[in-house]
């Protein structure tokens, strides 16, 4: 049979008569008509709804369940945010805590967060397509939409786009959002917070005008190649440069640096040139390191390869292969004059002293950092290219250069980078095509994505790179277009300045850099804004004169730094009439004149009911607490007004310390108080006895 | 004939799209140059993260041969529940004896068994069992708080940065890991304790109380990551009572 003829015989058969026509029509109709309703019972929600019954079913409280569970289409509609969201249609059972042992999908017990789904939807956190039926619109992104699911490890950055606090439950968000600022990355990106404040950078790049006094050209040739090969914890990032664009860059710092003051004390050179050779000078000289706490801002490697010391200033492994003899003996005398707004304190070192530290710091130093790097002098050519070459890679971004401008908006303004579309962004071969999985390979491998790109390799870990994408994350459409009542402000940044002759010396130690007082400064020390509250008058010129430890298990320490007894007395006044807490009377209590009574129970109540000693010591024979301050001589250190006020209440004094309230009575916390004003010390009761 | 003809080839064109829709997956072969007896635990155990993060520190296991020497070029394959990455999978060990795998848990809070394998010399395996906790939201609170507020006499270990308060303390506080006993307190004792410190059930007021300190939330926050460090493992009161 040829195919016409097969039509044919089939024409005749569905359309030979009237009847025969209609029954095949209606036949096609109810079938057309059965597309609809096929199409809903086969659709993925309907079935994981009906896997929800099953699953229910065998539970003992399958009654109770059923209850709670709404068939059909569910939906979290919050106009206000923008938010239209299935999710609960098949994620039936997030609210179900006693479905906690299930963790097939989707019907797992959303563990608990801070916020309602009522309030917030699930797109708002999760991302993904809220008004979406079908799985894999939901989830993946399609061709329609590419706001994918974000994977768990990125979650945090949805909690930043209203939050621009940093919160306890967040803390990859934090440390993100710490290294934006850390990493030198808003040094060439501008980011902006919803509420139009630029995201200011916390590390100080120094000043390159005057680079040619600190160091030579070897040094910073092999410094550009590799800054990591010079100290591993250095936070320049390896711009990948040629041998050939290194030593141009090298020749154009140098030629451009002019010269700087350097005050010359030829006794502190000769002094430094014999530590090296001198095995009791370079003890003496080690001691004094220890003694002036170094080790609380820099760090040194020891034997066994493991960094020893604070992070504040930079690593001092193989400072001596960097620096000049000249400028360390000018720097240690005074860091201001050759760089004012640096960090180090202003020690008032002894000219000995001086000699002593240059020439212990220029002994640490690797031979091998320099020993294959040979310059030869600079040409003009060389030096136009090396001033060429750091206009292209925005050096002057992060560095002040003479001759060249700090450019504006060197790189990319990464505001709304959480919500850049996908179709916008050219990705390097291999990397998924999703935002999160850019960010992350942008980070990780900058020089991937094509030649000629400029952004420098970092060495970050794997933590450090999931921190970054999160914080970067948290930067998008949606937390510039939040209601302003659903958002947290970030903090104000303080910019206090203490006044007068005080706060010149405050600014000459550097105070800020371990202290904060007012909202600015480090967090490595106490908080001193209501200093004048809390300590006496006479303990506070002791402390100056000889800052010894309150803590016996810290290692970063206060530092001695020397002061004349006319600024011993100017630091002290300031601090006992300007940093008072507004709520606390200093003489609402008096310092003695306790009853022996009042004593004596406030010394049960320590010992026995509240048991202090875990965490304190008075009695340096008995007990052995070392988290908190050591109480030995507590009542010729503190007032009696703050002792109270602080049993009170410590969190409101000082929110974060450990010491827990313990809501004692007014007569308890008198009590105690009293007991600790009555511990002045040995010393000073056995003068009071003779 | 010409129909049917047709139609097979639609069928085979439809199987073909249809099979060709499935990710390829490729596999890596690698080929072990020697062979061990026993494979053992270096470092990265029972390490804790955030789900769906990597672990802080590297898991890392050496292959030894009968006599406990390391033996270097031996496959080490890891196995793990599912959502759980490795980087790599399967790797040779080292010039020591030593492989390094990075591990990220996968998104299901709780306690990850993963497993190391290495092929031995008679063609059967050595394996090793490693535990791993991941992090719900709650319990890295809790962890968070941990830090702030006990570890510094709960836990034992002692670092120069961090030195531990526990030797210091006349009654000993219970680690958090101290299943056998923390196991048999309910959730609302640990939370009595916690609020209201060791005098709520006649312990040692070395114990302070943070119930004035610390919120409802957070005090449930800690609760749910001691049970979830505790070694042996908690069982909830309610399941186990189920299982019987």
């Amino acid at each position: 049979m040829r195919p016409p003829d097969i039509l044919e015989t089939l024409r005749q058969k569905v359309f030979g008569d009237t009847v025969r026509t209609f029954g095949w029509i209606s036949l096609l109709l109810l079938i057309l008509l059965a597309i609809a309703p096929a199409k809903n019972f086969f659709a993925d929600w309907h079935r994981y709804q009906r896997g929800y019954e099953r699953l229910i079913s065998k539970r003992s409280d399958a009654v109770t369940l059923r209850r709670h569970f709404e068939p059909g289409i569910q939906q979290i509609w919050l106009p206000e945010m923008g938010v239209v969201d299935r999710c609960t249609t098949c994620h039936t059972a997030l609210k179900e805590t006693t479905l906690m042992d299930v963790t097939k999908q989707p019907y797992r017990h959303h563990p608990d967060v801070p916020h309602k789904a009522e309030e917030f939807g699930c797109s708002i956190c999760h991302r993904g397509q809220g008004t979406a039926t079908t799985v894999e619109e939901a989830h993946q992104s399609t061709l329609a939409w590419e706001e994918p699911l974000l994977p768990a490890k990125y979650l945090e950055s949805s909690c930043g786009q209203c939050h621009q606090q940093d919160l306890t439950g967040t803390p990859q968000l934090n440390l993100g959002r710490k290294m934006l600022a850390q990493y030198g990355c808003v040094h060439c990106h501008a980011v902006k917070r919803p509420d139009g404040t630029l995201i200011t950078a916390t590390d100080d790049p120094p000043s390159l005008a005057h680079i040619g006094v600190k160091t030579t050209r070897e040094w910073i040739y092999a410094w550009l190649k590799d800054p990591q090969a010079y100290s591993t914890t250095a936070t320049m990032p390896n711009f990948k440069l040629k041998d050939e664009d290194a030593r141009d860059i090298s020749a154009f710092l140098i030629s451009s640096s002019t010269p700087a003051p350097l005050k010359l004390v030829q006794t502190s050179l000769d002094e430094a040139k014999k530590v090296k050779d001198d095995a009791t000078l370079q003890t003496k000289a080690a001691s004094l390191y220890g003694e002036s706490f170094c080790a609380s801002c820099h760090a040194v490697q020891n034997a066994a390869g493991n960094l020893v010391g604070g992070n504040i200033g930079p690593e001092l492994t193989k400072v001596g292969s960097k620096v000049k003899l000249e400028w360390l003996q000018a720097w240690l005398r005074n860091p201001h004059d050759y760089d004012p707004p640096t960090g180090m304190p202003h020690y008032r070192f002894s000219e000995p002293e001086v000699g002593l530290l240059t020439g212990f710091l220029m002994g640490k130093s690797d031979s091998d950092l320099l020993a294959n790097v040979h310059l030869d002098a600079a040409t003009p050519e060389q030096i136009e290219h090396g001033k060429r070459l750091a206009n292209d890679y925005g050096c002057a971004s992060c560095h002040e250069i003479n001759g060249i401008k700090r450019p504006e908006n060197f790189a990319p303004e990464l505001t709304k980078i959480g919500s850049k579309p996908v179709n916008q962004l050219a990705f390097a071969p291999g990397v998924p095509p999703t935002l999160h999985d850019y960010i992350n390979a942008k980070i990780r491998q900058p020089r991937a994505f094509g030649p000629g790109l400029k952004m420098p390799q970092y060495t970050f870990t794997t933590t450090q790179v999931d921190a970054l994408v999160n914080a970067l994350l948290s930067h998008n459409e949606r937390a510039l277009t939040m209601p302003t009542a659903k958002t947290v402000a970030a903090l104000p940044v303080s910019h206090y300045e203490p006044a007068g002759k005080a706060g010149q010396l405050i600014n000459d130690l550097n105070c800020f850099e371990c202290h904060t007082i007012n909202g600015r400064g480090g967090d490595m020390a106490p908080d001193l804004t209501w200093e004048g509250s809390s300590v006496q008058r006479e303990w506070l010129v002791q402390f100056f004169r000889n800052p010894n430890t309150l803590r016996p298990a810290l290692i970063r320490r206060m530092p001695k730094f020397n002061l004349t007894d006319a600024e011993i007395n100017t630091l002290t006044d300031y601090i006992m009439t300007v940093y008072q807490s507004p709520k606390i009377d200093r003489d609402s209590l008096p310092a003695s004149g306790y009853s022996p009574g009042q004593v004596d129970l406030g010394k049960q109540l320590y010992y026995s009911k509240y048991g202090c000693q875990a965490c304190h010591i008075i009695d340096t024979k008995q007990d052995k607490g070392y988290i908190g301050p050591t109480l030995t001589h507590v009542g010729s250190r503190l007032t009696a007004a703050w002792i109270y006020n602080w049993l009170k209440d410590p969190q409101a004094l000082r929110s974060g310390t450990q010491e827990p309230k313990r809501n004692l009575s007014d007569d308890e916390a008198l009590a105690l108080t009293a007991f600790l004003m009555n511990q002045k010390g040995r010393e000073s009761q056995e003068a009071k006895k003779r | 004939m010409k129909c049917t003809a047709f139609i097979l080839i639609l069928l085979a064109a439809a199987l073909s799209i249809s099979c060709s829709r499935q990710p390829k997956t490729f596999v890596l072969v690698l080929k072990p140059i020697a062979h061990g007896a026993a494979i053992v635990e270096s470092s990265g155990g029972k390490q804790s993260a955030e789900v769906g993060t990597p672990l802080g520190q590297p898991v890392v296991v050496q292959v030894n041969d009968e006599q406990g020497n390391a033996v270097p070029g031996a496959l080490v394959i890891m196995h793990g529940p599912n959502g759980v990455v490795f980087d790599p999978v399967a790797s040779l060990t080292d010039s020591t004896g030593q492989s390094t795998i990075n591990v990220s848990l996968g998104t299901i809070p709780g306690r990850y068994q993963l497993t190391a394998s290495t092929a031995t010399k008679t063609g059967k395996t050595a394996e090793l069992k490693i535990e791993e906790i991941a992090l719900g939201y709650q319990e890295m609170v809790g962890s968070q708080l941990n830090d702030q507020y006990c570890a510094r006499c709960h836990n034992q270990e002692s670092t120069p940065e961090r030195v531990s308060n526990y030797d210091n303390l006349e009654v000993k506080p219970h680690p958090f890991t101290e299943g056998d006993t923390l196991n048999k307190m309910s959730d609302p004792d640990l939370a009595a304790i916690i609020s209201h410190g060791g005098p709520a059930l006649n312990k040692s007021p070395l114990m302070p109380p943070y119930g004035y300190t610390l919120s409802k939330s957070e005090i449930q926050a800690l609760v749910a990551y001691i049970r979830m460090v505790s070694d042996p493992p908690y069982g909830a009161p309610g399941i186990v009572y189920a299982q019987q």
